[in-house]
């Protein structure tokens, strides 16, 4: 078991390796191969009409006269000692992991992300109890009563929820729940969990919401399929035949079955997830990750989104390892080797 | 999209002049009107809810971040328009409503400069009991600093560069962090602490518009920490920093060590000023109008959705201010590029297109703006309106637009390229409306989008691109510093800012006649006959048909809910955000 994830570990470093090699290069690289000079990479980060001696001492402050593979070199350095970043009044250490300072803000990075992580995670817990607890029992529901009136409503407000965007669901929830009716605050109401918990629940519960009716529109649907094939099978049957109650039939033995494949795929979505939310977290007006690389995606700013892809692959892979031991205790055929 | 001043070094010769003329009062009108009554427009060249009441919160939000909250480092027009609440520059801008903000007048200094050597010198003398939020006092080394930080252009990259080109600084000036201990006085001078002389590199009677820059609020050397200051900027205004993140924002209070005697342009009525950034724009204008947020900060009016809502509903259009702003929207079109080399096929574009197209593309009349018909817009001074190539209605005109084609040679059309920026949807929905108007006529457009970021300095403002890659019409937009005619034309008129290693602007205009014009307005020291000057470059331009004008922006905007002493500064082209208050 141990051997098993020190293992898987050595891989996830490998993995997090070739993907900052791949969105390196896709930044820094192509565009020097599509004809990008230093002059006019610098461009992006000055104010508009900057004279060319301007762009020049940009460019060299960002290294951007270095070789491609020098500057990744100093990057990942970064990571693992840490790098000096000049302020212009004197020198400031960035430890390890250093990933580097913000073109336009000029600010390290790292605690950018240390700072909007709890944001993301709040918003993604949340909806991730939400959309499981309700698309289990509404996926569950309906498997049990397959072709009732509550199963076919069901199904079509799933089909709803995994169709409408939630760019527009968010909208049309934050312009009647909380600008008409005023039930819910309005978006950017955030406060952190260890200031206000009861604040902190109020501001997001909305969003949560929002976002668990996205996904639990699919896990329900999800775990109808998954449970209507298990119900089917053999020893089902069998233990009903051996007078367990109904109840245990369907929970230990149907839904334990039916849960190894919605694990999967929850891992990779609850991963994903708090690697960014970014509709939910910019039509909600939250400062979370997601919103942290739309913001470095539009102002090109590169080591905002080199920070923020590295941490969400991080995350995409821890979750898989989780997902990978939960197996073992879900499904008693797996075993970790 | 957002509303970056745009400013070029070449600009500042020419303000010399204006300087000298303008004085400081002349025509002014306007100033002291003010209404109670809640309507359109009400804080267009009035005071709308004129109070001196103190006291309570006005809550700003950002769709964004600033470029900087740090004085030498913001080149952003609500940058300049908000820094004032914690940082007082040489001179400023008179807050008034309306064109009555045309006028400068002293902050930290007593009034305007003195110049002298024939205006290469210019002589501040600044107040006497100036102070920082520590009670430091303010003196004019202060302010002698934080020119030379701003000079620093590998740490403060943002701001504008006047100060760098046109001070006479010491051979290998590199900024005051590279050239630390250098000796500048050769640019600037403290006999002592009360006044500051600058040298200039040639005479310049513009220099009372360069004191007005943030870059001439005080920072004291020891509290200096580089890129990291603007993490705690310290105040010389009315207000300080309580706190700043960039991802959030920051909260203003009081700065007790602050004295009005010394300070007879701001009134600092709220007691606490709080400033939400990165907020969805949607979400703004939602808060602005149930009153939950007082003012968007950004001034580039609210989005297409509400805008129809505003102005569909009588309540909240009494609440909503449409000023016309000093930017123009327009389209380039490239001599460069065949076959717009010949004059006939540009008059094509100039009576083939239907100009209200282009006003609904950029959200109609109240969004959008007014159909521009030449360059400059109603508010630079001295402006005059004429229209060379007027077709019925503004709709466009078939029949001459074939004919010129016919001349030009092309009787059944050509193809071109259009270009716009990707991350803006109105300059595509342009590039929609003119492969519309102009198929009509036989002229096929092939939009080509390129990133705002990469826009002029790579693709449509880089010639030999342009010309390699048919660019044939460039969607293009400029605003001026401040309003004034060569302010606004130099930049996309004067051929010789184009430079082959691109970034310009101007991508379609280089008339001889033009430049000399440009050349002969610098110098002229009648504020009537240059301003004749500037209208005459107007004309060339239009003549050669080498800019399809389209509008004359306008914004709507929404007064917060129990704002007082709202008004549009003509300036800025926004609220005054020094003025506001909310007991």
């Amino acid at each position: 078991m141990i051997a098993y994830i020190i293992r898987r570990l050595f891989a996830a470093v490998g993995t997090l390796f070739v993907v900052s090699v791949i969105t390196f290069g896709i930044f820094y690289l192509f565009p020097r191969l599509a004809g990008a000079t230093p002059e006019t990479l610098a461009t992006r980060y000055v104010g508009r009409s900057a004279t060319p001696e301007t762009v020049k001492a940009v460019a060299n402050a960002l290294g951007f006269y270095d070789p491609v593979t020098v500057q990744y070199w100093h990057w990942a350095k970064g990571i693992v000692v840490g790098s000096d970043f000049n302020l212009g009044t004197g020198v400031e250490h960035c430890p390890a992991p250093c990933l580097g300072y913000s073109f336009i803000s000029r600010t390290p990075v790292w605690p950018d992300l240390l700072d909007r992580f709890p944001v993301t995670f709040s918003l993604a817990i949340g909806a991730a109890v939400l959309w499981l607890v309700g698309g289990l029992a509404v996926g569950v529901l309906s498997a049990l009563r397959r072709g009732t009136f509550f199963d076919r409503a069901a199904m079509t407000l799933a089909l709803a929820g995994v169709s409408m965007p939630i760019f527009w669901t968010g909208l049309m929830a934050l312009s009647f729940l909380s600008y008409r009716w005023g039930i819910f605050p309005g978006g950017g109401s955030y406060v952190p969990f260890t200031q206000n918990p009861a604040r902190w629940a109020y501001a997001l519960l909305l969003p949560w919401i929002t976002l668990a009716f996205l996904f639990s529109a699919q896990y329900a649907r999800l775990t109808r399929a998954g449970m209507l094939e298990t119900m089917n099978e053999d020893y089902i049957r069998t233990a009903r035949a051996k007078g367990l109650v109904e109840r245990d039939v369907v929970v230990k033995h149907g839904l334990r079955a039916a849960l190894t494949p919605i694990l999967t795929i929850f891992g990779l979505d609850f991963g994903l997830l708090i690697g960014g939310a970014v509709l939910t977290e910019n039509v909600f007006s939250l400062n979370g990750l997601g919103k942290y690389a739309v913001i470095g995606i539009s102002d090109q700013d590169m080591p905002k989104i080199m920070g923020v892809t590295l941490l969400a692959a991080g995350f995409i892979v821890l979750s898989n390892l989780v997902v990978d031991l939960l197996y073992a205790a879900v499904d008693p055929r797996v075993r970790l080797q | 999209m957002n509303a970056r001043r745009k400013m070029g070094i070449a600009a500042m010769a020419a303000f010399a002049l204006v300087l000298t003329a303008c004085g400081g009062g002349g025509d002014n009108t306007n100033g002291s009107g003010s209404t109670t009554k809640a309507e359109f427009n009400a804080a267009l060249g009035k005071v709308f809810n004129p109070s001196d009441k103190k006291g309570g919160t006005v809550k700003f939000a950002d769709e964004s971040a600033p470029d900087s909250v740090d004085p030498g480092d913001t080149y952003y027009g609500s940058q300049w328009d908000m820094i004032r609440l914690w940082g007082r520059a040489l001179t400023m801008f008179k807050v008034a409503p309306g064109d009555a903000s045309n006028e400068l007048v002293g902050d930290l200094a007593e009034g305007l400069g003195e110049p002298s050597d024939n205006a290469k010198t210019w002589t501040y003398k600044l107040r006497k009991g100036l102070v920082f939020e520590d009670g430091t006092p303010i003196t004019s080394k202060d302010v002698k600093y934080a020119v030379e930080r701003s000079t620093s252009k590998e740490v403060h990259p943002d701001g504008p560069a006047y100060f760098d080109s046109m001070l006479a600084w010491p051979a290998g000036w590199k900024g005051a962090y590279l050239s630390k201990g250098m000796d500048t006085s050769s640019a600037i001078e403290t006999p002592d602490d009360q006044t500051i002389v600058f040298h200039l590199k040639t005479p310049f009677a513009g220099m009372d518009y360069l004191a007005m820059t943030p870059q001439t609020i005080p920072v004291p050397k020891a509290k200096d920490t580089g890129a990291k200051y603007k993490e705690h900027v310290v105040s010389s205004g009315p207000y300080m920093f309580e706190s700043y993140s960039d991802a959030k924002g920051y909260n203003l209070v009081r700065n007790p060590k602050w004295d009005q005697a010394t300070d007879p342009n701001r009134k600092a009525l709220p007691d606490r000023i709080e400033m939400s950034m990165n907020v969805n724009a949607e979400d703004i204008d939602n808060r602005i109008l149930s009153g939950d947020l007082d003012v968007a900060v950004t001034g580039v009016g609210v989005t297409p959705a509400t805008q129809a809502r505003v102005l569909a509903d009588p309540n909240l259009k009494a609440r909503a201010d449409n000023p016309t702003l000093g930017r123009f929207q327009y389209i380039s079109i490239n001599p460069t590029v065949k076959p717009f080399d010949n004059i006939e096929c540009r008059k094509a574009v100039m009576y083939g297109m239907d100009k209200t197209a282009y006003q609904t593309a950029y959200g109609g009349p109240f969004a959008g703006g007014e159909l521009a018909s030449n360059l400059m817009p109603p508010v630079i001074p001295g402006q005059e309106k004429f229209d060379l190539w007027a077709t019925p209605d503004s709709k466009g005109d078939v029949a001459k637009a074939k004919e010129a084609l016919t001349k030009c040679g092309y009787p059944n059309g050509f193809e071109t390229n259009m270009s716009y920026r990707t991350e803006r949807p109105k300059e595509k929905a342009t590039v929609e409306a003119f492969q519309q108007s102009l198929a009509k006529i036989g002229i096929k457009i092939t939009p080509k989008n390129f990133p705002r970021k990469d826009y002029f300095g790579t693709y449509a403002g880089n010639p030999p691109y342009v010309r390699s890659h048919n660019l044939g019409l460039v969607v293009n937009s400029w605003g001026a510093d401040w309003n004034d005619g060569f302010g606004f034309l130099s930049q996309i008129t004067d051929s010789r800012v184009i430079r082959e290693t691109g970034g310009s602007s101007n991508t379609s205009v280089r008339i001889p006649e033009v430049d000399k014009l440009l050349d002969a307005g610098t110098v002229e020291l009648d504020k009537t006959k240059r301003e004749k000057i500037w209208v005459d470059v107007d004309k060339k331009v239009m003549e050669q048909a080498v800019i399809y004008p389209g509008l004359w922006a306008k914004t709507l905007m929404v007064r917060g809910q129990n704002l007082t002493n709202v008004f549009v500064n003509d300036q800025f082209g926004m609220y005054d955000y020094l003025s506001l208050g909310k007991p």
